[in-house]
């Protein structure tokens, strides 16, 4: 059962990469990266971690993807021009890396990678919402609020960035950097 | 469900970034809703009023030390006495903004707080015992950062700035969670002290701890970049340049302090991996000294000159770390600190000189200043010398504590790098103060002297000097400051 689960959402995944790519609007571009998404966010469910299928959704398929159509749409770019690419030597180089990947995921697999090491398997409630969120509010609480006032400092970029601009409209920035 | 048992929680340890962060973002409100526009200056007061209580809320803890939030902020006399020296550099970095800001037009009352925001990432980097708080304070530092960078617009080369900053910046953090992960990947700690105790179990060899080498290769390249060492030191002069002035200086003490202060802890406690990272950290600093100084030979304009100064400066202090076990602990907060002064010093004159629309960068604009300012011709003199290590200036003791420190410490081939490549940097720090002692003016340059702006000179010249002059009571305080740096 597995299996055959695994299977499907994997073709999904690979199909909506591939149509990605070979898309000629950024909007339909978008709409399969999401379907690719879509499609991770239930192989986590396989992997029995709820929380990342909830995260992959909510975050990725749910806020950044309608970001960057939003983005793309505002911008008018959904034709992509045919025009020569401007860095030769960045397509071979592409090609040849993408290579190297898949050649060292096939040798891992090949020997055997996919066993689990001794000892290493994963703990019931690993991965649960709740020993996460009770460990965000005891173990990592200071790392937490941190991070609450860097949001807070790059939503006071964005404004800073913005307001300066008020007499014209060129400036598209997000302060924030990973 | 059982309740949730929160580990308990000193907030003493934590005063001075407490009151840093907590007046950053009420200064936030304030200048919105009480400071009228034009007047921003009030917000530059209150900021340099918050980071002043910071400083005297440190007093009492001098005596005090220990961890807390689960051993992940530490409070030692290091982090305090670091604590201080940034205090200091954001105080000085927003004086030489009062007035720099409304002559470019480009004031708004945010800046002051950002800059306390900055200032609070690297206090928390001081204090870091613990891999995720350190990059926290990282990227509240920077994030701040790529915003200041790109703060004066409409000039292009500041948008260019930021955004050069800001891709590499993402890169370089990207590197460190990385390294982060494959270290938790192969220890089980993110702590430093569970790291030291990870590696303390059995002796070091390298051919069995792959996973965790590879981690600790990309935290030190995160480093690396932060620092600008060589090879990563490029974003460094085109991202001084487009940056407004004020923010440059400040990037320029501030980054670079804070990350090496971080670095001397991370090393610490991978003391037992030193086979692995001293050669490393050594090939770099000699690549930093040496091209550093190098690169800024050819440079005419000042502030480009001064950015590559800056990675010289990045590759003595590295010196001090690679030697913190031994005496160069001291030497390095000694450093830190003589060199903060400095270059706010340095950076306070090259804004004088520089008026709205046209940079007076060019080392021909600094030709007869002293027949025009006196005064300023001597300070920035003092500066110069002083970067340049020439007594009796804190540079020249700054200087002779790292490299006596590396010597004592077996460095003795990077010391030699060290004194040819300081004899090398003072031609370029030299031929500035002959341009402003001996050379007719080439065109007329007026520069501007604000009160901000003269306290600042004034207070880092004078502290240049008293650092040179009586360097005692300060070496006794930093030697007292590392009593209970155990790593």
């Amino acid at each position: 059962m597995d299996v055959i689960l695994f299977a499907i959402t994997a073709a999904v995944a690979l199909i909506g990469a591939i149509a990605m790519l070979v898309a000629r609007n950024a909007v339909h571009s978008a709409l399969f990266l999401l379907l690719n998404f879509a499609a991770i966010a239930v192989l986590f469910l396989l992997l029995q971690s709820p929380f990342l299928f909830a995260i992959q959704l909510t975050v990725y398929a749910g806020a950044i993807m309608v970001l960057f159509l939003f983005v793309v749409m505002l911008l008018g770019a959904e034709r992509v021009e045919d025009t020569p690419d401007r860095i030769a030597w960045q397509r071979p180089l592409a090609l040849g890396l993408g290579a190297a990947l898949v050649a060292v995921a096939v040798v891992s697999v090949l020997r055997g990678a996919w066993e689990v090491p001794p000892g290493g398997e994963a703990a019931a409630t690993f991965g649960d919402p709740a020993q996460l969120g009770a460990l965000l509010f005891t173990n990592y609480l200071l790392p937490f609020q941190v991070t609450g006032i860097i949001l807070l400092v790059a939503v006071v970029g964005v404004a800073v960035l913005n307001q300066r601009g008020r007499t014209t409209s060129t400036v598209k920035r997000a302060p924030s950097g990973d | 469900m059982e309740s949730l048992q929160i580990p308990p929680v000193d907030l003493r340890l934590l005063t001075p970034l407490l009151i840093v962060v907590g007046w950053a973002g009420a200064l936030l409100l304030i200048d919105v809703f009480f400071v009228p526009d034009g007047r921003k200056k009030i917000t530059g007061y209150l900021a340099i009023a918050g980071l002043a209580v910071a400083g005297l809320a440190g007093i009492p803890l001098w005596n005090l030390s220990g961890s807390t939030f689960s051993g992940m902020l530490v409070l030692d006399r290091y982090s305090l006495a670091l604590t201080w020296i940034f205090l200091i550099a954001g105080a000085l970095s927003i004086a030489v903004a009062l007035d720099y800001l409304p002559r470019h037009a480009i004031e708004q009352g945010e800046y002051y707080p950002l800059i306390m925001f900055a200032v609070g990432g690297m206090i928390l980097m001081a204090q870091s015992a613990d891999l995720i708080t350190l990059f926290l304070g990282i990227e509240l530092l920077s994030i701040t950062l790529y915003i200041l960078t790109g703060f004066a617009y409409p000039r292009v080369a500041s948008e260019e700035a930021g955004m050069k900053y800001l891709v590499l910046g993402a890169f370089a953090a990207g590197f460190f969670v990385y390294g982060i992960a494959l270290i938790f990947g192969a220890t089980g700690a993110t702590s430093l002290a569970g790291i030291a105790a990870y590696l303390g179990r059995q002796p070091f060899a390298p051919q069995e701890e792959t996973l965790f080498l590879a981690g600790a290769s990309l935290v030190l390249i995160g480093f690396s970049f932060k620092i600008a060492l060589v090879p990563f030191h490029m974003w460094t002069p085109d991202v001084y340049e487009g940056s407004p002035t004020p923010v440059a200086a400040f990037m320029s003490v501030g980054t670079k302090g804070a990350a090496l202060a971080a670095l001397l802890r991370v090393t610490l406690a991978l003391e037992e991996a030193q086979t692995f990272w001293l050669p490393i950290l050594a090939v770099l600093a000699a690549a930093t000294m040496i091209l550093g100084n190098l690169g800024a030979l050819g440079q005419s304009n000042l502030k480009r000159m001064l950015a590559y100064s800056s990675i010289g400066h990045a590759g003595y202090i590295l010196l001090g770390i690679m030697v913190a076990a031994e005496r160069g602990a001291e030497a390095f907060l000694f450093y830190i600190l003589a060199y903060t002064l400095t270059n706010l010093g340095a950076f306070g004159v090259l804004i004088a000189l520089e008026q709205r629309g046209e940079a007076a960068w060019s080392i021909d604009d600094f030709a007869g200043l002293y027949q025009r300012r006196p005064l300023l011709a001597v300070a920035m003199a003092l500066f110069m010398f002083s970067l340049a290590g020439v007594p009796p200036t804190a540079g020249f003791m700054g200087k002779f504590f790292i490299f006596t420190a590396a010597y004592a410490g077996g460095l003795g081939w990077l010391v030699l790098i060290g004194v040819l490549t300081s004899a090398i940097a003072a031609y370029y720090y030299l031929r500035v103060v002959v341009k402003m002692f001996m050379q007719e003016p080439v065109r007329e340059v007026r520069p501007e002297l604000t009160r901000g702006l003269n306290t600042e000179i004034l207070i880092a010249g004078v502290a240049t000097l008293i650092l040179g002059l009586l360097p005692t009571p300060i070496v006794l305080l930093v030697e007292r400051s590392l009593v209970a740096l155990g790593g």
